[in-house]
């Protein structure tokens, strides 16, 4: 059979796509319909908060900490409750991320503050000495992008139905409602730092990356 | 051409692909450097702005090398092997040979763009899947010019029967057009909503579907571009090079096939102890264990091609290259699946053990099998003999000592920082704060950054003895059949 396969390219590609596609459907399919309900209390981002989440993807922070609490009491003890699949079902794309250089953040909003974001954001090494963790001092500076917050939010409400707008859920609205709801968060947080930069940019109507950053750590519970 | 004729063979798009692949493999293995520094010294992290974070970089480190220096390898030695196996030149077809040029054309320009949106932090955050949408369209169209370049040979061919090369590269063709297509399904946001970024797109996928999608991707693609078409080049130049058969064919086809079927499977493995449902983490755990047995499947194979001939060992380092590859292909496909069982897995997961473990199997069988493919390649693309022998064998040596410095130091640290973070005291308290188990990895870190380095060096080694052959090397007055010619 194999030798009669391997003068005929037709069937043996045929061949070579069925025996590797039979572990995915197998596998991955059944899935879908049950993992993505979410649990009761989970809500989808608020507008400043997406647009935070934005920010941690673009600097990957992903890429040295997980946001994945595994059932072992070494991590409930250290980082809270083991996760559950529910609480990610609005998480696109999900950042469990695959190494710990760093701590897991999956609950860190429990745990930490706006101030100690800012000083950390800042300067890592002045509230945890000894960290390996870069300054991130370009996000007091940078201004969010708020408009791809909103189209994301937009988009996977008319196209995933994901509950904006609803009873008890976050409220989306058109842009200009949208925007303006991200800017009074913004200034609940920046209320909440020092950094007069920040302060003004916030005062102006910008919002920095920081503040947005802050208001997603924050909104992770 | 009339059949029994010598068929001139076309190696014009081998050539650019040989190129691409000693560029970017310098682009992403400086950058893995830097990034290894970086996690020793981390005062590195301040060279150039936001740009030169570790964050920022990492995606580019491992895009660029695999997705730059290895998929230019295995595209180059296609472009060599495929006409070989399939006696039939490319210059036979004009259509072929415009399909393989503007794969090239494309392909180059997509790395280039995927090197400018990485460093302006445009991604997805999906590991291995971090480019976005316009770029994975991009990608898309040159996979398609590859496949139809594969199909295209296989159907003016002159060789009856399709060699084991050429299994692999089908193989590798059809699994990561299949991964990359689903894993990468997204809708561009800017196109719904009229707002914002047009190169933002938000994953088709939410949560934990979202990871098991993503690891069934991101597993395979390991599988399909550090795996499948490495082994179709070992398949080709070990034989070829030390003049002996293929040990067995029927260990061939089972582990052909014993690949193919369980490799899939195997993607559960990275998501242990994670939400998705227990008996797939149980399914990738055990299909992890019997991955095993096509991997060493493979490797035996190679190794016992060389039976009664390992004097070739000392005569010639391209074989001695080929043989450290297939030993290193053995230990990295035990490592795997040993981290794979669920107690090793709690410990493992999150650490330095896991790039510990995929940089064995990349630096020591991925680039090692590569480059052996190249330097095969070299005499007979170039008409000229290898410079140097005598660097070629610095080279092994100072790269294979790398690899080991490399590979243990994340070892220790990996288990190291795994046993910290659950350590009690007898008071049933955590005994470690986190940042007491990322201090303790600095003196492993700093040895794993100075065996990077030192294979960094032995690759700028690599590069100028193939720059030296294309250019200066002794000209041929006739193809090498077998071994390789080369310069003292």
């Amino acid at each position: 059979m194999f030798h009669w396969l391997e003068q005929r390219p037709f069937f043996f590609a045929v061949a070579v796509f069925l025996t590797v596609a039979f572990a995915g459907i197998i596998e991955v399919i059944p899935d879908f319909a049950k993992q993505s309900k979410p649990i009761v209390g989970t809500k989808p981002y608020s507008i400043l908060e997406l647009t935070g989440r934005h920010v941690y993807i673009k600097d990957s922070c992903n890429a040295c900490h997980s946001q994945l609490i595994r059932p072992f009491k070494s991590e409930t003890d250290r980082y809270g409750m083991y996760s559950l699949s529910g609480e990610y079902a609005y998480d696109r794309p999900f950042l469990w991320g695959s190494k710990r250089t760093g701590p897991d953040l999956w609950r860190v909003g429990n745990y930490r503050t706006t101030d100690w974001h800012e000083n950390h954001m800042w300067d890592p090494k002045s509230v945890v000495p000894g960290s390996i963790m870069p300054a991130y001092k370009h996000h007091f500076t940078n201004i969010a992008d708020v408009d791809t917050a909103y189209a994301e939010a937009y988009t996977v409400k008319a196209v995933f139905n994901t509950p904006y707008d609803q009873p008890d859920m976050p409220k989306l609205g058109t842009y200009e409602e949208a925007k303006a709801m991200a800017l009074e968060e913004a200034k609940v947080i920046a209320a909440g730092m020092k950094n007069q930069d920040v302060k003004d940019a916030v005062a102006r109507g910008e919002i920095p990356e920081i503040v947005a950053l802050i208001a997603y750590l924050n909104s992770l519970k | 051409m009339q059949n029994g004729a010598k068929i001139e063979y076309d190696y014009s798009v081998a050539k650019a692909f040989t190129f691409a692949t000693i560029l970017f493999g310098i682009i992403g293995m400086v950058i893995g450097v830097v990034l290894a520094f970086q996690l020793a010294f981390p005062e590195l992290n301040y060279l150039a702005g936001e740009y030169g974070t570790f964050s920022r970089l990492r995606p580019l480190h491992t895009n660029g090398v695999a997705f730059g220096f290895t998929l230019s390898g295995i595209f180059a030695t296609w472009y060599y092997v495929g006409q070989r196996v399939l006696k039939v030149s490319l210059k036979e077809s004009p259509f072929l040979m415009g399909v393989a040029k503007l794969h090239f054309a494309l392909y180059f320009i997509t790395i280039l763009l995927a090197v400018v949106t990485l460093f302006m932090g445009i991604t997805t955050s999906k590991e291995y899947a971090e480019l976005e949408w316009p770029l994975d369209l991009l990608v898309v169209v040159w996979w398609v010019l590859w496949g139809v370049s594969i199909f295209g040979l296989i159907g003016i061919r002159r060789e009856r029967t399709l060699y084991i090369s050429v299994w692999y590269y089908i193989a590798s063709f059809l699994a990561v057009a299949m991964l990359y297509l689903f894993n990468n399904m997204a809708v561009p946001t800017a196109l719904v909503s009229g707002y914002g970024s047009i190169l933002h797109s938000v994953s088709m996928y939410a949560g934990t579907n979202d990871a098991l999608v993503q690891w069934w991707y991101g597993h395979n693609a390991v599988g399909f571009v550090f795996t499948v078409p490495i082994i179709a080049m070992i398949y080709y130049f070990l034989p070829k090079e030390s003049a002996q058969n293929v040990y067995s064919y029927k260990l061939s086809i089972l582990a052909f096939w014993g690949l193919l079927f369980v490799y899939l499977w195997a993607g559960g493995h990275h998501l242990i102890y994670s939400t998705v449902p227990d008996w797939m983490q149980t399914m990738g755990s055990v299909m992890s264990i019997v991955l095993i047995l096509p991997s060493w499947g493979s490797a035996i194979n190679m190794l016992l091609t060389m039976k009664g001939e390992w004097n070739q060992l000392q005569t010639n380092p391209l074989i001695k290259f080929m043989i450290l590859a297939s030993t290193f292909y053995m230990l990295s496909t035990i490592e795997g699946p040993i981290q794979s069982i669920k107690s090793v897995n709690a410990i493992a997961h999150f650490t330095d053990w896991i790039p510990g473990h995929v940089h064995d199997g990349v630096l020591g069988w991925v680039v090692f099998m590569i480059m052996a493919a190249l330097f095969h390649m070299a005499p007979r693309m170039y008409g000229r003999e290898i410079y140097s022998k005598s660097l070629m064998e610095t080279q092994f040596w100072l790269q294979t000592t790398a690899i080991v410095l490399y590979f243990t130091s994340m070892w220790i640290a990996g288990i190291t920082q795994g046993m910290m973070w659950r350590a009690y005291d007898e008071y049933g308290s955590l005994v470690y704060s986190f940042i007491d188990t990322v201090t303790v990895l600095q003196p492993y870190y700093t040895i794993r950054a100075v065996g990077g380095l030192l294979y960094l060096i032995g690759f700028f080694m690599f590069a100028y003895n193939m720059y030296k052959t294309a250019t200066a090397g002794r000209v041929l007055d006739k193809e090498p059949v077998n071994a390789s010619p080369m310069a003292a």
